[in-house]
């Protein structure tokens, strides 16, 4: 077996990760700039964390046999103040022609606020100038309906952006045909005990089909599991599921989807 | 897969979250004090779970959901709590 973990925040991970991954079949981890679990005092931390992601974390993962790719932003959990977020979008230009950046993400909203709307009209107007693919975030447990819906109206208005180079993260039951009828890619993203179980993942699978999604394990410094996506492989294998599907739901379509950037090569 | 593969493969974890989602409720039921929006949540979540309407999951979830439209003037802190309170 082998696979792409498409969305894991590895900064908050250690090296035996690393290498639990690779021995488990994963041949690139693709990493979106995300919230530290704190509010970052500065833009000269975000400078700071785009030189780790774009510098430091790829040589991490080569140690391990891993190709290391990233995507660049303010996250959502930071954008109520604008000031700061304009700031930080003024930087990553200069970032965005580092060989492992695949896009703009993990935007989107985290409480549905006017200000993380607004922030993130910035945002897809900086992927849109630059011709970034999108990553976006969508928000969590009793948030999630309705911050999909407005991510999917900002993004539907913007007639720059292409539909198939956008992929929203951590669908649910509740928003995943919401996506799918946009024409953008739709993430799972497998955690314990928010958003979806390897169980719930397969459920949608079987109920929407296997087009335009990938699962992810979006680890990062909480209760989350790096190897998320081939336990879920196996449990899929364990429901019938025949070996072509998996590579297809675990390697192909991330691959389909990733390699719309010029960056991202593997072998 | 069948409905008997299904069943082989998922009752026994299935009845175990059941049980767990059981001792839950006893457990708030016992203890002294005022509910909150989360439990009249959860209550309205449970009566999806009945029934033969199709799509339970889902339903569950949009149970917890702020079905509001608009967005809110002000973030007031980061994190989301599962379930959506509607009063505040």
């Amino acid at each position: 077996m082998h696979y792409i973990e498409p969305h894991a925040h590895m900064v908050s991970r250690t090296t035996d990760d690393y290498e639990r991954m690779a021995l488990a079949g994963c041949e690139a981890v693709c990493e979106p700039a995300f919230w530290a679990g704190f509010d970052r005092s500065s833009p000269a931390g975000f400078f700071d964390y785009f030189s780790q992601l774009t510098e430091h974390e790829p040589k991490r993962a080569a140690k391990f046999g891993l190709k290391h790719f990233c995507w660049l932003c303010i996250n959502s959990k930071e954008a109520e103040d604008v000031k700061l977020a304009e700031e930080v979008l003024a930087l990553i230009p200069k970032f965005l022609n580092r060989p492992n950046v695949l896009g703009i993400g993990e935007i989107g909203l985290n409480k549905n606020s006017r200000n993380e709307m607004r922030v993130l009209e910035m945002q897809v107007e900086l992927a849109a100038k630059f011709n970034q693919l999108i990553l976006v975030h969508t928000p969590h447990l009793e948030d999630k309906l309705k911050g999909t819906r407005l991510i999917l109206d900002v993004l539907k208005n913007d007639k720059r952006i292409r539909p198939e180079r956008v992929v929203i993260d951590h669908v649910e039951e509740h928003t995943v045909q919401m996506v799918l009828d946009s024409g953008m890619w739709a993430g799972m993203t497998l955690y314990p005990e928010t958003k979806c179980t390897p169980a719930r993942a397969i459920d949608i699978l079987e109920t929407y089909g296997s087009e335009k999604i990938w699962l992810n394990s979006a680890c990062d410094w909480g209760v989350s599991d790096p190897l998320a996506v081939p336990k879920t492989a196996l449990e899929m294998k364990k429901r019938g599921h025949l070996a072509g599907t998996v590579e297809k739901i675990i390697f192909e379509n991330p691959k389909k989807f990733l390699a719309q950037s010029p960056n991202f090569k593997i072998t | 897969m069948t409905r008997q593969q299904i069943l082989d493969l998922y009752f026994l974890d299935a009845r175990h979250k059941l049980i767990e989602l059981a001792a839950f409720l006893d457990r708030i039921e016992r203890a002294d004090g005022k509910e909150d929006f989360r439990l009249k949540s959860f209550r309205a979540a449970l009566g999806e779970l009945t029934g033969n309407k199709k799509e339970k999951a889902k339903n569950v979830l949009l149970a917890f959901s702020d079905l509001t439209t608009e967005p809110i003037a002000k973030a007031a802190g980061k994190g989301a709590v599962g379930a959506w309170n509607g009063a505040k």
